[in-house]
């Protein structure tokens, strides 16, 4: 039989609060972290509204000699491992070095430490270019600084498959862990709210213009427009549950099940792949359709997509026969940290008896899903389900059984 | 021309902005003959540091410069003999 992996510890840094007590008072009472961008001045962009993360200051959490050599999103992923661990109760030092890996996922890269070196490229000259830039942009520099900073040197690497890639990762730390590596530090953290990120983005045509927080990002509602994109994500600390169990921890649950697809080519007509994504998912983790008491949508805000996951969702369930929730909705879509921190939400919603809701969303009947709106809902929470998209046809579900 | 010359000030000042600093390293102490890796420093740092002092100095410095000057000593004297050679030439 294999290895079964538990999630041992949390560290979240999203737009509603960090740490996971600010972060899930906010969450479960539907307290929003969007707003106009404060990062770089929004007026000349179609888009203007972004989940940005205020009162985060890495001079506080992190040694000095990080800073020059590290983008934002990067700090932020140092810290949220910083949190993780300690709430696993883990000391890395006093661990097997080659026991513990770092898989992470990514979507951005530090684009904004990339754009200061560019413009330094262009504007001063190839002089002036930080010796740094050679790593601090790149997809897989929080895995390799989580690395270096906690001595893990065991089995490393990096996810890219936009939002589906944060439950790629938590995939690949999970096989890591069933090959024989006791202890995995996983999930994403972006933080491309920067003009080079900001343009990129615009690029895919999925941005929300609208200018009011509240009405910006309307997953399964008649007015859909898009959405808002944000910063953070979420680390956890997933270990082989016997290894969790010897040492006593404290398991926030397990991860059950995993199912990944591409889509069809576009224009074949083909069914999207989420249907299969998600069936894979249940069937990996043994779960009869019945059991998953709730699932955190993908939740694009595009209308053909949201009609995609809904109809996936109910071909699955029956129309209305699971509740379904996105509290992305506060924080905007965070790319690859957006399903690390769906999970950090589902394991804090077992632990609570409440599935936080989907704010300002009117859910339109033409979708029949039973959205968790407004208010949070009390309900016992043994199996979750979480559900990422990725641009280009990614579809990846995970589900997560709570600690018996 | 009057000979610039390149201080263990100038040193910290760069070592500070370009890599920052270890806290458990005091930069104000007595450094000159301290290992560079002792003072937390690994090679990607001296990259970035001998690039500033290059931008600053108007000087080009060879990569066994930096590889070969272990301590801060060792890269003052490398540093001022080509900003010596510069003002005698």
């Amino acid at each position: 039989m294999s290895t079964t992996a538990v999630v041992t510890g949390l560290g979240v840094v999203s737009p509603n609060g960090l740490g996971i007590k600010d972060f899930w008072a906010a969450t479960k009472s539907g307290k929003s972290g969007i707003g106009r961008i404060t990062r770089f001045d929004p007026s000349p962009y179609p888009a203007r509204l972004a989940g940005e993360i205020p009162g985060f200051v890495a001079e506080d959490h992190l040694p000095n000699r990080l800073l020059p050599q590290t983008d934002r999103m990067t700090q932020l992923a140092l810290v949220a491992a910083d949190w993780a661990l300690a709430d696993a109760g883990v000391t890395p030092a006093e661990l097997p070095e080659f026991d513990m890996g770092v898989v992470t996922a990514s979507h951005s890269g530090g684009f904004e430490f990339g754009q200061g070196e560019l413009k330094k490229l262009w504007s001063l000259g190839s002089q002036h270019v930080s010796a740094y830039q050679s790593f601090a942009w790149f997809y897989a520099v929080n895995s390799g600084q989580i690395s270096i900073r906690n001595g893990m040197k065991g089995p490393s690497g990096v996810v890219v498959s936009d939002q589906a890639g944060g439950l790629d990762a938590i995939a690949q730390a999970r096989r890591q862990i069933r090959k024989g590596t006791a202890l995995i530090v996983s999930g994403g953290v972006e933080a491309p709210v920067c003009p080079w990120g900001w343009v990129a983005q615009l690029a895919g045509n999925r941005l929300s213009t609208s200018d009011e927080p509240a009405r910006a990002y309307l997953p399964f509602d008649a007015e859909a427009c898009g959405h808002v994109p944000g910063e953070g994500g979420a680390i956890l600390v997933l270990e082989a549950a016997e290894a969790a169990r010897r040492r006593g921890a404290k398991v926030y649950g397990e991860i059950a099940g995993y199912g990944a697809t591409i889509d069809p080519r576009p224009g074949s007509g083909g069914e999207p792949g989420l249907r299969r994504a998600l069936e894979t998912a249940l069937a990996d983790a043994g779960v009869r359709p019945g059991e998953v008491d709730v699932v955190f949508a993908d939740a694009a805000a595009i209308p053909e997509l949201d009609r995609a996951e809904a109809d996936a969702i109910n071909a699955v369930f029956g129309p209305g026969g699971v509740p379904v929730t996105a509290p992305k909705t506060m924080t905007g879509r965070l790319y690859s940290g957006a399903a690390p921190l769906d999970l950090a939400s589902a394991f804090l919603a077992m632990a609570d008896g409440l599935i936080p809701p989907t704010v300002n969303t009117e859910p339109s009947p033409e979708y029949g899903l039973d959205l968790v709106t407004a208010q949070p809902r009390p309900a016992e929470i043994r199996t979750a389900l979480v559900l990422a998209r990725g641009q280009g046809g990614f579809n990846s579900a995970l589900v997560v059984r709570a600690a018996d | 021309m009057a000979t610039k010359e390149f201080t263990l000030d100038d040193l910290k000042r760069i070592l500070r902005e370009g890599a920052g600093a270890d806290e458990s390293v005091d930069l104000d102490g007595d450094i000159l003959d301290t290992d560079f890796e002792e003072l937390g420093y690994e090679s990607l740092a001296l990259l970035e540091t001998g690039g500033r002092i290059e931008r600053e100095f108007g000087i080009t410095l060879d990569d066994d410069v930096l590889t070969d000057a272990r301590t801060p000593r060792a890269l003052i004297a490398a540093v001022n003999a080509l900003l010596g050679a510069g003002a005698a030439a």
